[in-house]
Order: C-alpha cells, then structure tokens, then sequence
C-alpha cells in the first residue's frame, strides 16, 4: 500500500470508484480507494438498481438526468456489460396529495428537458404492462427514458476502469481516522499503516457518519435499514421500474430475469442494523401479489438489507467541508447514490482538481442546513 | 478439470470462469457470486458454495477452512409469493 497519494477515497462502492475513475480520466492518478470489505459490500451492492429521473426536487432532477447522459454511453465507456437498460420508470398515483404533487413535479421535470408523461390507469394497461393491477390508481407519470443497470457490475467497471488508469484499490483495508492538522486533511489511517494525502473524500454511505466525527466533523446524516427481495428468473415480461411513494413499493425486472423490488419501512429505527426481517417478506410479497397477481406463484429465492444515509432533504451532501480543507463528502444520497454515481462522481472530481464544477455544487453543501431552511425531496421510496 | 465444467448449476457458471475470476482478484465466495453469480440461483449456493470454496482454496494457496462460505439468506428454501404473502386480510 502506498504511504501517500494525491487523493484517499474513502469508500468502494458506486460513487467512491466512479470518483477515482473521473479523477484519474482528469490526470490525477495518485488515487488510492480504501474499501473496508470488497467493492459494492455497501448500500450500493443491496439496492435495486433503478435509475429514475422524475424527482420533485431540482437539484436531484438535474443530477439524474446529467447522469442518464452517463449512463447512456457508460458501458463503451467503460468497456463492459453493466447491464444498462432503458425500460422506463411508472410512479403510480394513489391519492388526492399524490396526483397534486405529480403535477408540480411534472411541471418542474419537463422544464428540465425531462420527456415525462402522465397515463391514466387504461393507458398504463395499453401503453406499460397490462400486468398491473390499477385498482385505486388514480394515474401515473411515466418516463420512458429512466432505466435500471447491475450495481456490482458498475462498480466493478468504474473499479476496473480506474485501475487501468493507474488507480490503487485497496480492499479489507477500514479507514480508522481521518487525519486532520491545522485545519486541514493530512491524511487517513487505517490498520495497514498510514497514507498521507492533501484530499480526502467521505464516500463510505452510512458509515460517513462515524468517520467524518474522527475529522471533528458533524454530518446531517442518518443511517436507516431498507429491505429488498428477489425472485427466480423469469421469462421477459416486464422492463420498467414500477414505484409509488403512498403504496410504498418499488419493483422491476433484472435483465437477468428475476424480479427485485422492496419498500421503505417508515419504522424502521436508525442505527447500522441490516439483518433482514419476517416482517418485511410478508407485507412485501402482498405488495407484489396485489399489484400484480400473475407473481403469485413465482418463488422468492432470497432477501436481505442494506443502508439508506438519509439527509433532512433528501438530496446527498456534496463537496468541499467548512472547516477541513482539503476534506471532500460524497453522502447522504438517502437510497438514491446509484443513480446519480455517474454525475456526482464527475462533479466530485471536477471540484478536487480545482477546476470549477459544470453544475453548482455549493447548493449541496452541508451547511444549507444551518438556517434550517430547505426543501425536502418527496419522491423518496 | 476442463474449463467447461459446469459448477454452478442454477447459473451455469463454469470452472473456467471462476478461476479467470480469481485470478483477476475476486478471491472470496461472496465477490464471485456478485459478479458471476454463482450460488445466487435457486439453490442459493447449497451445490456449489463448497466447490468453489475449493476452487479459490486451490488457486490462493490457502486452507479450505479459511475461505468463508457466502451468507445464508432467508427465505432460505425458494418459497412462493402466493404462500408467503398469505390471506389477503386488506
């Protein structure tokens, strides 16, 4: 392991190897990655895989539809099979607060350039999936050009790519302490010994919480267990994500066939708990019995838990840290990181080697919560 | 033995697959499944967890007993979501 580098990145998941990849891509390529188990062992190796651009804020909006131009070319990119797909996003409407809220974020959505439609519940049978089960939908936004793609494979070829590029990612290898001298990063200790570095990027999900508190840091960051299951293959026979926020339900079909979904249970207490719950198979197995009755026989073959490192807003804390130069968070996405990896990952980079960020990144700095005035994204599942 | 044999059998992931694998750095049962998906079928690894176990003891140089079998995870038996989801009491 190297003693010093020009940057430590703290975290092997989607966003901590997309980060050293950009960076690398920029000509920094002194970049050790440190990633306490294997790549994606994280929040990004457990969740769904959507990548959904109808969010009702605009900062999340704006960086997942950057991201889908990503995501787009990523695999040629990248030189690999990541299983990118764009089969759509349906987010069915249930109730009165539903259907106004849809309006407004439709409203915002196309004034970004999103190609976003509503259906009405005959045209989501004649137009998505006639599957569905659309009794108590009142309609539904539809965007044909959201998608879904493998977060192992992803990582696994941001990882690959970076490495070619010269990138060091050290696995089994636990950041213990950010290291921080008159106000500014010095460098990360792990057990392995110590790497001195004058950048360092927070990008460990849950675990960012901890960490940045070995910086004298406080992050408006909290952790909270969220369920999901899969099914056994199944012929091809449904490519969008289905989702809805008031049902609560998330599901789609994998390219490799089987049917992954889950829900955001509104108990679930905080804390770094991701053991799987009885409780959670059962009322996840009504959901997709009610909402599609074909599925009944179809078996469950395995579920488990990861994190959410959920901010006030639900938007992710990004950028540079009041405080600690040199100190760079990538956290907070709140269940929606995989999605918007590839934009925030270039923003990131972009920030760490002084050039000034395409997007404006200051919006999602930590300290937009002080006055504790801020807009919160409700389109989270 | 050949590259072509079959070791997982729910995802046909071959012999020669999961040494090429290891040999680019996978070297626990756990990365392999991700990426291979090997042991991630309807099995769930009851076939080959061990075989593999075997495969990377062999191609690092370590004891058997020191390479961890992946996480057992529930509903452990494939089970229908008509069984699970029970009476539908809403």
């Amino acid at each position: 392991m190297r003693s010093s580098a020009e940057c430590v990145i703290i975290g092997g998941g989607v966003v901590g190897t997309a980060v050293a990849y950009y960076l690398a891509k920029r000509g920094m390529r002194d970049v050790v990655v440190l990633e306490r188990d294997f790549l994606a062992s994280g929040a990004t190796g457990r969740c769904g895989g959507g990548i959904r651009q109808q969010w009702s804020t605009e900062p999340n909006t704006r960086l997942a539809i950057e991201s889908v131009r990503i995501w787009k070319t990523l695999e040629d990119e990248l030189d690999a099979d990541i299983e990118f797909l764009q089969g759509g996003y349906l987010v069915l409407a249930y109730t009165d607060d539903d259907v106004a809220q849809f309006e407004k974020n439709v409203g915002l959505q196309r004034g970004l350039g999103l190609a976003v439609e509503t259906l009405s519940p005959e045209e989501i049978l004649t137009e998505v999936t006639p599957h569905l089960n659309t009794e108590g939908v009142r309609m539904a936004t539809w965007c044909a050009e959201d998608a879904s793609a493998n977060p192992f494979l992803t990582t696994q070829a941001y990882a690959d790519a970076a490495r070619r590029l010269g990138v060091e990612i050290e696995l089994w290898t636990p950041a213990c302490r950010i290291i921080v001298e008159g106000g500014r990063v010095a460098g990360v200790e792990t057990p392995r010994g110590k790497i001195s570095s004058p950048f360092v990027v927070n990008a460990a999900g849950g675990h960012s919480v901890p960490l940045a508190r070995t910086a004298g840091v406080e992050l408006p960051v909290t952790p909270y267990r969220r369920e999901i299951l899969v099914s056994e293959p199944l012929e091809r026979f449904l490519d969008p994500m289905i989702i809805s926020f008031s049902y609560g339900v998330y599901f789609r079909q994998t390219k490799h066939g089987a049917v992954i979904g889950g829900f955001a249970d509104p108990d679930a207490p905080e804390g770094f708990d991701e053991s799987s719950s009885l409780a959670f198979l059962v009322s996840m197995t009504k959901k997709l019995r009610h909402l599609m009755p074909i599925l009944a026989p179809v078996k469950i073959v395995r579920q488990w838990a990861g994190l959410y490192d959920v901010t006030p807003d639900a938007q992710p804390i990004l950028g540079a840290t009041d405080g600690v130069e040199g100190l760079f968070q990538a956290n907070g996405f709140s269940g929606h990181g995989f999605m918007i990896a590839p934009k925030v990952a270039e923003l990131l980079a972009q920030a760490i080697a002084g050039e000034e960020p395409e997007l404006d990144i200051e919006r999602l700095n930590a300290r937009r919560f002080e006055g504790g005035d801020f807009t919160q994204d409700r389109s989270v599942v | 033995m050949k590259d072509d044999v079959v070791i997982c059998r729910c995802e046909d992931v071959t012999y020669g697959e999961i040494v090429r694998a290891i040999e680019s750095g996978l070297t626990t049962t756990e990365e392999l499944k991700r990426v291979l998906r090997c042991g991630m079928g309807p099995c769930q690894g009851r076939t080959c967890s061990r075989l593999i176990a075997r495969i990377i003891a062999e191609k690092t140089g370590r004891d058997i007993e020191e390479v961890a079998y992946p996480v057992v995870r529930p509903p452990t038996r494939p089970t229908e979501i008509g069984i699970l989801a029970g009476d539908d009491e809403k």
